[in-house]
Parts: structure tokens; C-alpha cells; sequence
């Protein structure tokens, strides 16, 4: 590997990932939290700032957040107090934003995530906290103004804070998805990046190898995909390390992100920074928490995917790249999981699953929730091809596409309908194992010889001339004896 | 704590307030002397007594997580300054490159 000055450096990076939570209020007041209505319409008097009014804490919020921090391996803070997080902006109405300062509901975390070598990162959370988004700023609609639009503004966000453990992007974006799988199996948030339901900025500075001390660390904002959060790294931590090359230094600022020129720019330096004056929110009492109520949440969590791949490794016996690719999306791991419930055969289940149903979502370009078949005609696909009624490659390049054209009947009705039923006797498949033999007597003889791969050329002309209607297993029994007779 | 000019100047920035010369001056005076009216509390031992955050005793005062539209659009924009239609309009905030 060649050495060069880059190999000397090691990054460190933490991660502040927003989630917005996908309650159906705000986090501390009633209106609704949802995303796309006409502007200003999801608006109460409390989230517009007006004097006199006081928040109340949405009892979801505080669910949803246990569940994180549970899902992460936390502890969970039994009393939760509010602060205040002071600053002035268009889109903030009161003038602060509602968050947690010194007591976070969730502390002293980690992640193991999985890395492309196969070995395992463990990432250290510093602590989830419970707080509300602003309202939206719209700059480029009018010469003078900005206009705002406070639809968003108290919408409930966890912020999940990682320790400086990052070392790379790949880890960062290991990291990443992690934490947006474990956000959508909990069902708290859609975890869509590009709409900014969940948004991440990462801290990153740069430090000699061997280096106990941290360098100065710049704050890189705007990372709207995990794609982007890994090319900002890359840039940064080159940028960084050719400014100290250069004899120069790192200014503690906080960068933007042009995910167009794919570079960083200063947003905010260190003297800009804003002075927030924190103090504890009087107008929220403290959120009391008891073991009984954690047990309860723990109790009540969806199975998660590092439980899932262990029991579909220990006890479906799949190979880790099919459990792996199961679990990547939710809606595909449950819907397989329903298929499980209709047969015993899951590895035949994965197959039909990751090949021509996966394949169908491809090209037609449709999320699983829209696919035609439910999951217990899958399990019948399976089941018909173990019980030896159809071969597989006509259930999977016949059948699969008439069921899909045609939802309503079973697969069975189907494939009789379709004539595709095994029907050949072992008599007809010797007849056609003959046929093919006379139409090939050199390679006949070749395989005498020991070129035993020509069985595949024989096997091929005898599903022709049996037009797929036969058990695969049961002729190639057959044509081997043929062969060696 | 002493309140001087620049500490004026921040904290009108931070509230992004502005304010004359002489006006600055008059709230120097007036901040400084609030502060030594609450310094004298310093003359009493607290160092027992918990910070009185709230003013009942009051936990766990939850909503339930139901929609509820009190207020109409109309309403929410009736009092500002500067609206459109569909938004409240401010002073451009960034500049335009």
C-alpha cells in the first residue's frame, strides 16, 4: 500500500442525527405534525409564540423516544426535565426552542454495526434528547422578503448524539443506516433523508495517528442523504488535512455542504456563534419515568433486525447475505415473515422473495406494500414445487407472472388452469430421454467417455420436449441411468 | 457581575434589538442596578436550598397525541405585520448569491 501523507492522519467524527418523529400532534401542542398541507395551516396558537399560552408535552413523544433509546442500548433518565435553547431566527416563533440540555431522556449507548470487510464498529451514543424542529424559511420566492411557514415548527425531533467514534465515511454511513433501519422497524420516523425527516450533521476533525488530543473539529450542516454525509467526510477530512500540511490551522467553524460541487464553505465561524443561553423550561413540569413504564415499552418493541438475523440465520437456517438482504427494507422482512407462517421451507420462501418478487418491485417499480400477491401465495408457489406438482423454473417464468396477472385464484387452481402440472409418467419422460439420446449419439458417446457436464444438454432437451411438465429431480434420475445403462 | 457597554451591545444583538447611544447608557445603568438589588440575596446561604424552577408541584402533565385544530390560517396570520396569503413575510434573512 503506498504511504502516503493522508495514511499518517486519522479522522474523528461524531454524528447529530435529527429525527422527526412521526406522531400525529406536535410535541407540545395539538396541532397536526403532518408534512405536505397547504402553508401555515398546521398552526396553534402556542406554536405561533403568542403570550399567555403554555406547551404540553404529547405523551407519544416520550414513548417513542424510550424506544429509541432501548433500541440503542441506552440508559433511560428516570426524571426528564425541559430547557430552553435561546436564539433569534424568522421560523422560530418564541424565540427558543423546547429541548433537554442537561437531562437527556437517553444517555450511554452504542451501535455494532457491520462493516464491508465483516467486522464490527462499535459506535458509542452520547445521548438521545427529546426537542422540536423549527418552522420552514422559504429564500428564493421573493426579492425582499423570506417567507415563512410554521407547519413544521413544533414538530417533535429526537436528536441522537454518537460519540467521536467515526473513523471513516463507510463507518459514518454504516452508522447511518443503522440508526434510519432502527428508526423505521420502531415505527417513529420514516426515515427519509431527502425530505428531511431525518437529518444529519457531522462533526469532524483530523488528528496525527497515535494522537491522544482531538484536532479542532468543524461542523458540517446541510447532509440531506447517507451518500452525501459520506462525500462531505472524504472532502473534509482531505481539505483538513492539506490545511495543516500547509502549516495552517482549523478554525473551530461550522460548514455548509454543496452537495452540487460536492465541497464545504464556512456558514458560521466560531466568533458568529450563537450564545444560547440554556435554562431549565418552567412552563413544562418534569417527565417522571418509572421501571414499570420502560418494562412496559420493552416489552411492547417490534422485533428489531439484529434479532431477526439471528433467528433467521439459528433457526431458518438462511445464509447470512439472504438475511442480510431480507432486512435491509422493514415492509420486505415482515412480509417475508408472513410468508414464514405459511411454510416450513424459509429457504425456498427467500428465493421466491429475493428473485422474481424482487425482481417484479424492480422493474415495475413498486414498493412491496403495492405487490399483487399476498404472502400465503407465495407460501403455496413454494409448497407446490416441494410436493413436485410443478418444476420450478415453469412456476417461476409461467406461473409467477399468470398469478400476477391474475390475482384472485390460488396457484394450484392456477397452474391447472395453465396446464402446467406435472403430468408426464416416468414412462413418457423414458420415452423422451430416448428421443433425446438418438438425436445426439456423439455426445452420447462423449459422455460415455466421461464428459459427465452433458447431462445438462440432455436434461434441457428432455424439459422441450416435455414442455416443463415434469419433476426435474425424478429425470435426471432417470437420464442418469439411461446414460450409464 | 458588572454590565458594561459591550455586554449591552451583546445582548441587544443576541435579541436583535437596536438602540441609541444614550438609550444604551440609560439601560447600563438600569441592568447594573437590577443586578446589585439581586446581589443582596447573595448575603443569604442557599447552598441547601434546591433552584425553584417551577411553581407547582406538579410532574407528568401529559397530552394525549389527538389532532386538534383550534385556530384557522386566517387567524394565525391576522396579526402579523407582513403576510401574503400564505405566509408571514419577513425581512430577507440570507443573503442571495
Amino acid at each position: 500500500m503506498s504511504n502516503t501523507i493522508y495514511d499518517q492522519y486519522e479522522a474523528v467524527i461524531g454524528l447529530e442525527v435529527h429525527a422527526q418523529l412521526s406522531t400525529k400532534s406536535k410535541a407540545y401542542a395539538a396541532d397536526s405534525a403532518g408534512f405536505g398541507d397547504d402553508p401555515n395551516t398546521n398552526i396553534s396558537v402556542i406554536t405561533l409564540g403568542h403570550p399567555g399560552t403554555l406547551p404540553m408535552v404529547n405523551n407519544v413523544v416520550i414513548n417513542f423516544a424510550v424506544k429509541m433509546g432501548l433500541a440503542t442500548n441506552c440508559e433511560i433518565r428516570l426524571i426528564n426535565e425541559y430547557a430552553r435553547k435561546n436564539y433569534f431566527y424568522a421560523d422560530l416563533p418564541k424565540g427558543y426552542q423546547i429541548t433537554q440540555d442537561t437531562t437527556p431522556i437517553c444517555t450511554k449507548g452504542f451501535l455494532d454495526v457491520k462493516l464491508k470487510d465483516g467486522s464490527i464498529k462499535h459506535i458509542g451514543i452520547t445521548r438521545i434528547h427529546m426537542e422540536e424542529d423549527a418552522g420552514k424559511s422559504i429564500h428564493d420566492q421573493d426579492m425582499y422578503d423570506s417567507l415563512i411557514d410554521l407547519n413544521r415548527a413544533g414538530v417533535p425531533l429526537i436528536e441522537i448524539v454518537s460519540e467521536p467514534d467515526i473513523r471513516s465515511a463507510e463507518e459514518a454511513g454504516a452508522y447511518l443506516t443503522e440508526i434510519r433501519k432502527l428508526v423505521r422497524y420502531l415505527d417513529i420516523c420514516d426515515g427519509n433523508m431527502e425530505e428531511g425527516s431525518m437529518r444529519c450533521d457531522a462533526n469532524i476533525s483530523v488528528r496525527k495517528k497515535g494522537d491522544q488530543i482531538l484536532g479542532n473539529r468543524c461542523e458540517v450542516k446541510n447532509l440531506n442523504s447517507i451518500r452525501n454525509v459520506q462525500r462531505a467526510i472524504e472532502f473534509e477530512v482531505i481539505r483538513q488535512i492539506d490545511v495543516i500540511e500547509a502549516g495552517g490551522h482549523i478554525d473551530q467553524n461550522t460548514l455548509n455542504y454543496d452537495a452540487v460541487s460536492g465541497t464545504t464553505s464556512v456558514l458560521r465561524s466560531k466568533e458568529m456563534a450563537n450564545d444560547y443561553r440554556y435554562f431549565p423550561e418552567p412552563d413544562l413540569p418534569p417527565v417522571i419515568l418509572t421501571e414499570s413504564y420502560i418494562e412496559e415499552v420493552k416489552h411492547n418493541m417490534p422485533a428489531l433486525p439484529d434479532e431477526l438475523f439471528k433467528k433467521f440465520i439459528n433457526e431458518f437456517n438462511l445464509s447470512e447475505y439472504d438475511a442480510h438482504n431480507i432486512l435491509e427494507q422493514k415492509e420486505i422482512a415482515l412480509y417475508y415473515i408472513e410468508i414464514t407462517n405459511h411454510t416450513t421451507n424459509y429457504k425456498g420462501a427467500a428465493n421466491w422473495l429475493m428473485g422474481a418478487v424482487k425482481s417484479y418491485l424492480n422493474e415495475a417499480a413498486v414498493d412491496i406494500a403495492d405487490f399483487p400477491l399476498k404472502p400465503a401465495q407465495i407460501a403455496e408457489l413454494v409448497s407446490i414445487v416441494d410436493e413436485g406438482k410443478i418444476n420450478i423454473t415453469t412456476a417461476n417464468q409461467q406461473l409467477f407472472p399468470a398469478l400476477l396477472k391474475d390475482n384472485t385464484k390460488t396457484a394450484l387452481s392456477l397452474a391447472t388452469e395453465l396446464n402446467l402440472i406435472i403430468s408426464t409418467s416416468n414412462d413418457d419422460v423414458l420415452a423422451f430421454i430416448h428421443e433425446a439420446m438418438a438425436k445426439y449419439p456423439e455426445k452420447v458417446a462423449e459422455y460415455k467417455a466421461g464428459k459427465k457436464s452433458l447431462t445438462g444438454l440432455f436434461m434441457g432437451e428432455v424439459m422441450k420436449l416435455a414442455k416443463g411438465k415434469l419433476d426435474p429431480k425424478e429425470a435426471n434420475k432417470l437420464l442418469a441411468q439411461e446414460l450409464e445403462r | 457581575m458588572k454590565i458594561d457597554k459591550d455586554l449591552v451591545d451583546k445582548i441587544a444583538h443576541l435579541a436583535r434589538l437596536e438602540f441609541q447611544d444614550e438609550q444604551k447608557v440609560k439601560i447600563e445603568e438600569d441592568l447594573n442596578r437590577i443586578l446589585s438589588f439581586m446581589e443582596s440575596l447573595n448575603e443569604v446561604d442557599t447552598s441547601a436550598v434546591a433552584p425553584l424552577i417551577y411553581l407547582s408541584d406538579e410532574v407528568n402533565v401529559f397530552r394525549a397525541d389527538v389532532v386538534k385544530q383550534e385556530i384557522t390560517h386566517e387567524e394565525a396570520l391576522r396579526n402579523a405585520p407582513k403576510k401574503d396569503s400564505d405566509y408571514f413575510r419577513v425581512p430577507k434573512v440570507i443573503d442571495q448569491k
